[in-house]
């Protein structure tokens, strides 16, 4: 078997919080708590969760937009959190990030072309293909390298988006919320055309959503994030067919079905209360507080991320049982 | 609040320590010797040499702010053995043209001050904001094209061309009006206002400019909130619309220049009364400067500083006190 | 009983964008009606249409009859009588919607006030026991809060309040739950269900979601460029859609349930007067 292109152990990252007029130091928010991802070559990994649950962070972490606490990172087994910027940089075209909001992740007085021959101007490189055909390859027409970002509508520049962290060729592309700002339709063109590519050059994906659909439709892995930390991974069929932890099992049947009949007619657990202040989170396991099944021990001791079977992995006390069908 | 309140006087004290400092460092600075400068052109060696040991210029320049500082905040005296002069708290020096204590002459014309300043806030604040806030309704109207090249004109006039033109027209040629002069508002309350018209308009008119466009702006900004179309959507009346849900949002970055506008106006309207020969703090501070009357100058512009981060630190607490997010934060 | 009827609606901008081309709408007291689209389908501008609140530079043409009433057209008074009082709202982004500097029982209260003779005192007892009843904690505490305090989901529970405090006729709910996260979102689908069974309140239900139309909604009209492409009851148009871009746009939705498809069916837009759709933005 290939070796991982993206291994992440025990990834950590605290934000200090500061207060007053000398900006002293009143604790800290743990906004990534402990996560560790494993990617294959040409695979995609889920990270799904609600506001609030690190996913971006660990996107940052990733790609090294912010420095991780404690924990390491290796790309193609290459450990990434021992190299400065200089060392850093060759690794950066292995990995790149596609943003949620292409307007703002594209230089508006740059024109396409610019944005996409930009990489290999700083890298001191030769473009590996022209402009044009890398347009064509993302849905776009070639005539549209002379046009500037606020021209194009929001799949379009989301197109433009992937074309330009598509440019260096990149073992691992790494997705936060790249579909979230558009309309069903186009969000099905987008997702389309990340599954065409990554055949088309065997990519690997993070791809990071709020939106469980949308995580199904994509990946072939999901990791549910809560509060900073995983706390249920499977392969996708296993994860939306034979969830274990209460907190996958609630944000699956919260999820409205476009079926009449079936969502009229389900058994529904809703949470109660709203999450947690990560400034203060709760003893114990952090999803206790809102858990339909919480007993002592869960205030008491946080739960480990767990093996239940091959491959799924689950931090909770009091799992679901493997035979247990959906809830939906 | 208390505590916020507390450590904003705090940070306050803090920064006018600071003015303080560098006020004193650049007169130390200065190339001209205070002792000449307080003896007067005629002045014999002997003489020097003995001012500079009552003002205690001999010391070190550490040693001399220190006295300067526990002047201001307990009193001092000057001197040793027959010749003590005692200077009580809060103690800015004595005048080198006057002999007077500077405390007393800031005090003096305080009054002054404080009239064209409040007077001419309570008129630009009143036609500043009135008329931003009627060109913000009729957006695009004459009304507002006209109110706003009237506010560009207003911003940039001089105010000694305007000062000029007024006195003109209303004394010279109308003679609606007297020549300013200092009168106390107690003792001849229309004497009082009469004399302070003029300068109350000249400054209005270079400040109800710009509050007429900063409203103007702020109203636009908070008419297209989504909290304006709530609401709307309660079926609110439209003035209460207006008035609760756009104006008072409108006005809040208003209160933080208001405050900063007139506290460095408190501390002086140094050109508006030159202009009008009003006896203010800021007559005081030219003719001083002209003068080279050291301690004045250092008292004036302390004495300034303190009004601005006064009103800075009110500011602050206005806004705290009006705005909850401010106050959560603390 | 029809509460709400709407004929050969048109919205036209100064910009020359026309939002809304000749939609016909029909809503029966106590019932809900789901309006799907996609961006720029027209949706959103038909909802302020209705309450008379576009911009200035908007016109409308055609009927807006409420309870037998003729409303485009009235004047503003007419329009204030009915706004909140019989016609509420409650719109997407609840924090951009609740004013930051008053505590959110007065807000509430405001609006009571607004169309009932009542002083201070009863107005904030009603707006208590509003907050209570959309399932707000402590609400006699809470009421003298500022919305920075409150969380997304209670944020729209106040809201969802303020428009509930006069029992109206019919509640136009735009986009109530697109700003929110799942488990919050299905928290206050939950609470509107709750509330349409207690109140019978009609519910003019705004969004682009189709999961959320499928479990609130009896009737459906589906947008597209202005005009409605296809409408029927709730299960005609997910069981027995007729149209392309229904089917298409029901059929592009990853979902959470059955069957996965390699790749998602892509939509065929229908063809209107105007062409393609533009974006619009009120």
């Amino acid at each position: 078997m290939n070796p991982p292109v993206l291994e992440a152990s025990d990834l950590v990252k605290r934000f200090p919080v500061r207060h007053g007029l000398t900006r002293r130091l009143v604790g800290h928010v743990t906004a990534v708590d402990g996560v560790s991802l494993c990617v294959e070559p040409g695979q995609t990994l889920g990270v799904v969760g609600e506001s609030g649950c690190g996913k971006s962070t660990v996107a940052r972490l990733l790609t090294r937009l912010v420095e991780p606490t404690s924990g390491t990172i290796r790309v193609a087994g290459r450990e990434l959190t021992a190299l400065d910027e200089v060392a850093l940089r060759p690794v950066r075209r292995d990995l790149q990030m596609v943003f949620q909001d292409p307007f703002s992740s594209l230089n508006p007085r740059q024109t396409v072309q610019q944005i996409l021959a930009s990489p290999y101007l700083y890298q001191g490189l030769k473009p590996k293909e022209p402009v044009e055909e890398l347009l064509e390859r993302v849905g776009l027409r070639p005539e549209h390298a002379a046009r500037y970002p606020h021209e194009f509508s929001g799949g379009q520049a989301q197109r433009v988006g992937i074309a330009r962290a598509l440019a260096p060729r990149p073992k691992l592309v790494v997705c936060d919320e790249p579909v979230s700002a558009l309309d069903v339709s186009v969000q099905a063109q987008i997702l389309n055309l990340l599954k065409d590519l990554q055949e088309e050059y065997g990519l690997a994906y993070v791809f990071i959503a709020h939106d469980l659909g949308v995580v199904r439709q994509i990946s072939a892995r999901v990791a549910v994030m809560y509060l900073g930390a995983i706390v249920e991974t499977a392969d996708r069929d296993t994860l939306f067919s034979h969830a274990a932890h209460p907190y996958t099992h609630a944000l699956l049947s919260a999820v409205p079905l476009p079926d009449p009949d079936a969502e009229r007619s389900r058994e529904r657990i809703t949470l109660r209360g709203d999450l947690p202040s990560p400034l203060h989170p709760p003893s114990g396991c952090p999803f206790r507080t809102r858990c339909p099944k919480a007993a002592d021990r869960c205030a008491a001791e946080r739960p480990a991320l767990q093996a239940i079977a091959t491959g799924h992995e689950v931090a909770c006390h009091y799992p679901e049982p493997l035979s247990a069908e959906r809830t939906s | 609040m208390i505590l916020y309140a507390l450590r904003r006087l705090a940070a306050a004290a803090a920064i006018l320590l600071v003015i303080c400092a560098a006020t004193f460092a650049i007169f130390y600075l200065m190339p001209a010797d205070p002792a000449q400068g307080a003896c007067g052109k005629a002045c014999s060696p002997e003489r020097i040499a003995q001012i500079r040991a009552t003002l205690g210029l001999n010391h070190s320049v550490v040693t001399q702010f220190r006295d300067y500082l526990v002047g201001i905040v307990a009193g001092r005296t000057y001197g040793t053995g027959a010749q003590v002069v005692s200077c009580p708290f809060p103690c800015l020096g004595f005048s080198f043209q006057t002999n007077e204590p500077v405390w007393r002459m800031l005090t003096d014309r305080l009054p002054v001050s404080v009239s064209i300043a409040v007077g001419a806030a309570v008129l630009w604040l009143a036609v500043g904001v009135t008329a931003g806030v009627v060109s913000a309704l009729c957006r695009g109207s004459l009304w507002d094209r006209a109110a706003m090249v009237a506010a560009l004109g207003g911003v940039s006039l001089p105010i000694y061309f305007t000062a000029l033109v007024l006195q003109y027209l209303l004394v010279v040629k109308a003679g609606l009006l007297p020549y300013p002069q200092a009168v106390s508002l107690t003792a001849d309350p229309v004497g009082w206002a009469e004399s302070m018209v003029m300068p109350w308009i000249a400054l209005a008119m270079l400040y109800a400019g710009v509050y007429a466009r900063i409203t103007r702006g702020e109203m636009l900004e908070s008419l297209g909130q989504n909290y304006v179309r709530t609401a709307r959507a309660k079926g609110l009346p439209e003035p209460t619309v207006l008035r609760r849900h756009a104006l008072r949002p409108a006005l809040m970055p208003i209160v933080t220049i208001f405050g900063m506008d007139l506290g460095a106006l408190l501390g002086g309207a140094l050109i508006t009364e030159s202009v009008f020969g009003l006896p203010g703090v800021g007559k005081l501070a030219a003719d001083a400067i002209n003068s080279a009357d050291q301690p004045v100058i250092l008292g004036v512009t302390l004495f300034a500083a303190g009004f601005v981060v006064l009103a800075n630190v009110s500011v602050d607490l206005v806004y705290a006190a009006l705005d909850p997010r401010v106050r959560a934060v603390g | 009983m029809t509460l709400l009827t709407v004929r050969g609606l048109s919205v036209d901008f100064l910009s020359g964008v026309r939002a809304v081309d000749g939609l016909d709408l029909e809503l029966a007291a106590g019932r809900v009606l789901g309006v799907v689209g996609e961006s720029g389908s027209g949706k959103s501008v038909t909802s302020l249409a209705v309450m008379g609140l576009l911009p200035p530079d908007a016109r409308v043409t055609g009927e807006v009859r409420f309870d037998g009433r003729e409303l485009n057209g009235v004047g503003q008074r007419t329009l204030r009588g009915l706004r909140g009082n019989r016609i509420a709202m409650i719109f997407q982004d609840p924090l951009s919607c609740l004013n930051p500097y008053y505590p959110v029982g007065f807000q509430v209260a405001e609006a009571y006030r607004a169309h009932r003779r009542a002083g201070r005192r009863a107005a904030h007892r009603v707006a208590v026991r509003m907050l209570e009843r959309v399932g707000i904690p402590e609400p006699e505490r809470r009421a003298r809060a500022y919305p920075h305090e409150f969380s997304g989901g209670m944020r729209q529970r106040v809201m969802i309040a303020m428009a509930l405090c006069l029992e109206p006729d019919l509640l136009i709910a735009d986009e109530p739950t697109t700003a929110l996260d799942v488990t919050v979102q299905a928290q206050i689908l939950d609470l509107l269900r709750d509330l349409r069974e207690r109140s019978g309140t009609a519910i003019m239900l705004i969004t682009h979601d189709m999961g959320v139309v499928a479990g609130l909604a009896d009737d459906v009209v589906v947008m597209y460029g202005g005009r409605a492409v296809e409408r029927g009851t709730v299960r005609d148009v997910f069981y027995r859609p007729r149209e392309t871009y229904t089917k298409g746009l029901l059929a592009c939705v990853p979902r959470v349930d059955g069957p996965l498809p390699v790749r998602l069916p892509t939509l065929r837009t229908p063809v209107t007067a105007a062409g393609e759709a533009s974006e619009v933005t009120v």
